[in-house]
């Protein structure tokens, strides 16, 4: 019964967020920063992270794979694969539910016991509108960035590493990576990657609009962004796995 | 004008206000009283309509807030100014901005008009020299300054004001208060304050409306209040020693 409620609710609140705006100008104004605070600065952790999992997955399938039978180009195809159709979509995507997640439950959160929200409502703004849309776009347009941006630097880190560690030549590592592309692949991962952001942008702003006391409460809010961001991004990788590739 | 009718509000099983009946006229604070719980916060959030209560109308010179449209209500609310108790300031804005807000969202002036308009508020509420700085970076009673130049940069019809002086000292109390009669006046606007501060009921209070137990228990002016031989009220009112010396003085 609470689950339909929230679920009723969350579905309220985002006819809210995409009633008409008051100023698109200001609309647009915000998007632009949100796209500075969620996407552009989260730039240093997916790189990092990218180029380091790249790294490991080359590593590891190399060290699994190590067969007279299995020719050594394989690694990178793997590299590749394992990067552009579930590490830099999705893995990416629940990390930046728990930075931009958590930032943007917490931001909320925090306006609505400091009687920001009320104060907006008040003006007659929008207030779903004015806090929660300008991030659903500017997620909607860096995630994609930021998860291709991810693909290359994943691909680059296995690179790095199977030079690096000697497990396996350049010209082999290349080979793989080129060998049977399918570009489809890179439209799944992006499909993914809007959906994914649309889903931590709306489930972690629901979390702290709806928040009701004071600091801590903010805190409970913000870890629930992340934990249910999260739960929501692993049934919705399933289900568009099932639909967009089967 | 302000007209409360029959209001009713119940959070689950808990009655909080119970058919409340209220005018408060335009041109004057007309201020809310009572003890803390006493229902008067809820009050001014269904008059304003961030409750929605189960019983009653709220009438905006004979608008009925509650059964506006959606639409309706966002151009209403454009007639009002609110501050709040916390000022309730966007901490990721500056003084200016905060004050540019309201005219950025809805007036249709040029830019450089709404510059002038908030320097003007700015300049009212004697705050003109901190536009630069953020909220965070000022004190507890200019926040306040610049949460009424917000409230007034619209030219609100209605002016709600909750609990304007917790949190500050006597003399910037004096000041606040002084300073939402003055504006009361000047702009002419219906002004409901809340608070449970008797130094603020005596410095500005033209209307007195005392809330005990979530009902209208008692209402009158300022003079009548100090007359009037209701218990509760007394009770409320001569808490402090310093009330009850002024009672004994005016001989009342």
């Amino acid at each position: 019964m609470n689950v339909l409620f929230h679920i009723g609710h969350y579905f309220q609140l985002l006819g809210e967020v995409f009633s008409k705006p008051e100023r698109f100008s200001i609309y647009w104004k915000r998007t632009v920063e949100e796209m500075d605070l969620l996407g552009v600065k989260s730039l240093g952790i997916v790189a990092l992270l990218s180029v380091f999992m790249g790294a490991v997955i080359t590593i590891q399938t190399k060290s699994n794979i190590d067969s007279p039978l299995i020719q050594s180009w394989v690694v990178g195809f793997a590299a590749r694969q394992s990067s552009i159709l579930e590490f830099s979509p999705t893995i990416i995507s629940l990390i930046l539910a728990g930075k931009v997640g958590s930032n943007i439950a917490a931001e909320i959160g925090s306006m609505r016991v400091k009687e920001q929200i009320d104060a907006l409502d008040i003006m007659g703004v929008n207030s779903a509108g004015y806090l929660i849309l300008p991030k659903i776009v500017a997620s909607i347009l860096m995630n994609p960035f930021l998860v291709i941006i991810s693909m290359f630097l994943s691909i680059f880190g296995g690179w790095m590493a199977g030079i690096g560690t000697g497990i396996i030549s350049s010209d082999d590592y290349l080979q793989g990576i080129q060998t049977s592309f399918n570009p489809y692949h890179v439209t799944y991962a992006l499909i993914k990657t809007v959906v994914f952001a649309i889903i931590i942008t709306t489930v972690s702003a629901y979390q702290g609009y709806y928040t009701q006391g004071g600091t801590r409460e903010v805190g409970i809010s913000s870890t629930q962004a992340v934990v249910y961001s999260n739960v929501v991004i692993l049934i919705a990788n399933y289900a568009l796995t099932q639909l967009l590739l089967i | 004008m302000i007209e409360v009718v029959g209001i009713s509000k119940r959070f689950g099983k808990t009655q909080v206000l119970t058919d409340i009946n209220a005018v408060f006229e335009k041109g004057k604070v007309n201020q809310i009283i009572g003890k803390s719980g006493s229902g008067k916060s809820v009050l001014c959030k269904c008059i304003v309509g961030l409750f929605v209560p189960e019983e009653g109308k709220v009438l905006y010179d004979g608008r009925s807030f509650h059964e506006l449209e959606k639409e309706q209500k966002r151009e209403l609310r454009q007639e009002i100014g609110m501050l709040f108790q916390s000022s309730a300031l966007f901490d990721s804005l500056t003084v200016m901005e905060n004050v540019l807000f309201p005219l950025r969202m809805f007036a249709t002036m040029p830019e450089s008009e709404m510059h002038d308009r908030a320097e003007l508020c700015l300049k009212r509420v004697d705050i003109v020299d901190k536009g630069h700085l953020f909220p965070s970076e000022i004190s507890g009673g200019m926040q306040k300054r610049v949460g009424i130049a917000r409230a007034i940069a619209m030219n609100p019809k209605y002016l709600f004001v909750d609990e304007p002086n917790s949190g500050l000292d006597p003399q910037t109390s004096i000041v606040i208060d002084s300073l939402i009669s003055e504006l009361t006046a000047e702009y002419e606007t219906t002004t409901i304050m809340i608070t449970h501060d008797m130094n603020s009921v005596m410095e500005g209070g033209d209307n007195i409306l005392f809330i005990h137990e979530g009902r209208a228990w008692w209402k009158g002016t300022r003079d009548e209040m100090l007359e009037s031989d209701n218990k509760e009220l007394n009770d409320f009112i001569f808490a402090s020693g310093l009330m009850r010396k002024v009672k004994a003085a005016s001989g009342h």
